[in-house]
């Protein structure tokens, strides 16, 4: 498949933004918990907002995609069978609650709303509970946007549902990290080593998928695709002397060589520097720290765009040669 | 339930595209608006088409074939790309089985091209619509156009009648007629999509020609011309002139 920039950017901003929302969150769970110590000042309305500005970027990214962006909100529609469409709800579901949990937190509006067992709860931890509900959704639904097309077989897997959940939290937690570091508050050791740990087990599955795609062979032929039963087929002419979208929009043009850069390059930035970086830094070392996160993200951008590059799509067996 | 479809007769396909431009024609003509049609005098011309014949060479040299292979959507009856529309704007029409495009609904977003494993779909770079083939829907049933041309332009148009239109559904129609005399067959059949559209294979033809059709038993010039034949060496009218 020809990389959709746009989807590039919304998948990897996206998922920065709700890994970053679900590990301040699970931080304050550890907090109420007496599993971690409550450490500085709230920073957690500046993580939130951080994470809801992360979910307006993608979804600006996403708008670029569209042929028609002022009829986006008709996508919406058709939930009950489109992936597509249950992202079109979930995000802005997650937004509209990273949002309020922000505003709650900003305004000091966190009253006492129930409590489980001797824990008291708050509105913000409510709210927050809806939140994570919403952007778990919203990593299923944006991976399974992929992982549903069964035509194209490197996508229809578990895996890309995994990878782009461990993706989007191994990135948020390295953001946390970063916030922690640079504002001082907020549990650094919980922080990086989630990182850490993260990063190393979207690596793993990466890797894993890598795999499995390497020997993946599409049913389709050209022998199944006209339904000419001979070993020897020779496409002479497409039917388009210019080219046309099922040339432009199924094929990518980069070389071999740019697509095994590409691939190192992403497994290297994306998963393995900032390993070695997280691993050795400090709670003061913010320059090692952002240094990983933005190693980490242009891995990633690298790694989505793999990700389209790895996939073949069927329709390609019919565009072999132009005349 | 109906299916409108068409049986593409790879036997009789001699691939001279008009169908290609006929379905152009009509569809750029139509209620839609244009469809894209980008340097079309140039070196490079490219635009939408619902509709390309492809050529295909099997075999090797010189035993080879030559199969022209027309493309368009199959309208299929569990179409892929349908169901991943986030808009509603692709859907299947339950009353005769045609998969359709709203115009007027689509964003843009390109992903029921991603679910067609055909690549029948095509984005109008001017419009920013995804548009396909809709089987002339709009020629199907108007009720000006006299009875026999309501019928997709491609179907008319071909001048060797390799493109049969009807129900497959109906096991009396030309279209089934066809599928069950001659083998007809559905594309990559391993995705399970069912197309309703069918290609009919190429087939061994051969004609017994016997004497007796080259040369009439009962020639009555063979009568008359007894006994009165002009020698052949002598130079005749025929060879003369230069009519």
């Amino acid at each position: 498949m020809k990389p959709a920039f746009s989807v590039i950017f919304l998948t990897t901003l996206i998922g920065a933004g709700q890994g970053l929302f679900l590990a301040y969150y699970s931080a304050e769970w550890l907090v109420m918990l007496n599993m971690l110590q409550p450490a500085g000042s709230d920073y957690t309305t500046l993580a939130a907002s951080i994470s809801f500005l992360l979910l307006v970027a993608g979804l600006l990214a996403s708008f670029f995609h569209l042929g028609h962006p002022e009829r986006a909100w008709r996508a919406a529609a058709m939930w009950r069978t489109s992936w597509l469409s249950r992202e079109v709800i979930a995000l802005p579901a997650a937004m509209a609650t990273v949002f309020a949990y922000a505003v709650i937190r900003y305004f000091g509006l966190d009253l006492q709303v129930l409590t489980l067992g001797r824990i008291p709860v708050s509105l913000s931890t409510l709210v927050g509970f809806m939140a994570m509900l919403a952007i778990i959704a919203l990593f299923v639904c944006t991976a399974m946007i992929y992982a549903s097309l069964k035509f194209l077989r490197q996508w229809h897997s578990p895996l890309t549902v995994l990878n782009f959940f461990l993706m989007g939290m191994a990135s948020g937690f390295t953001l946390a990290t970063v916030l922690a570091v640079a504002t001082s508050a907020g549990p650094f050791g919980y922080f990086s080593a989630m990182a850490v740990f993260l990063t190393l087990a979207a690596l793993m599955s990466r890797l894993f998928s890598l795999s499995r795609n390497l020997n993946l062979r599409s049913p389709s032929t050209l022998q199944s695709a006209i339904g000419v039963h001979h070993p020897t087929i020779r496409q002479m002419a497409q039917g388009a002397m210019g080219g046309s979208f099922n040339t432009r929009a199924f094929m990518h043009t980069y070389g071999a060589g740019v697509v095994r850069l590409g691939r190192r390059f992403f497994l290297i930035s994306g998963f393995v520097l900032p390993l070695l970086l997280l691993f050795f830094s400090e709670a003061d070392s913010l320059l090692v720290c952002a240094a990983a996160l933005l190693l980490q993200f242009l891995g990633l951008l690298a790694e989505r765009w793999y990700f389209f590059i790895e996939a073949e799509h069927p329709q390609n067996v019919y565009y072999q040669m132009i005349s | 339930m109906t299916q409108l479809a068409l049986v593409i007769d790879l036997n009789t396909c001699v691939g001279c595209h008009a169908c290609v431009t006929s379905c152009k024609e009509w569809n750029t003509s139509g209620d839609a608006g244009p469809m894209v049609d980008r340097n079309p005098y140039g070196a490079e011309p490219t635009g939408t088409f619902f509709n390309r014949v492809q050529t295909f060479e099997v075999g090797e040299f010189p035993d080879t074939q030559t199969i022209h292979f027309p493309k368009s959507c199959l309208h299929c009856e569990d179409p892929p790309c349908v169901p991943v529309c986030p808009t509603g704007a692709s859907y299947k029409r339950p009353e005769d089985g045609i998969v359709l495009v709203d115009y007027d609904k689509c964003i843009g977003c390109e992903y029921c091209s991603w679910a067609c494993p055909y690549g029948a779909r095509e984005i109008d770079e001017q419009q920013k619509v995804m548009k396909k083939c809709t089987l002339c829907v709009d020629r199907l049933y108007d009720e000006s156009l006299p009875e026999a041309e309501r019928k997709p332009v491609c179907v008319l148009s071909c001048p060797t009648s390799a493109r049969i239109y009807g129900d497959i559904h109906d096991p009396e129609s030309d279209a089934s007629r066809a599928i069950n005399a001659a083998g007809g067959y559905q594309l990559m059949p391993e995705w399970g999509t069912q197309p309703a559209n069918h290609y009919l294979p190429r087939r061994k033809v051969s004609i017994a020609v016997h004497e007796e059709d080259l040369q009439r038993v009962d020639n009555p010039l063979r009568k008359e011309d007894r006994g009165q034949r002009a020698p052949t060496t002598r130079t005749t009218l025929d060879d003369s002139t230069s009519w």
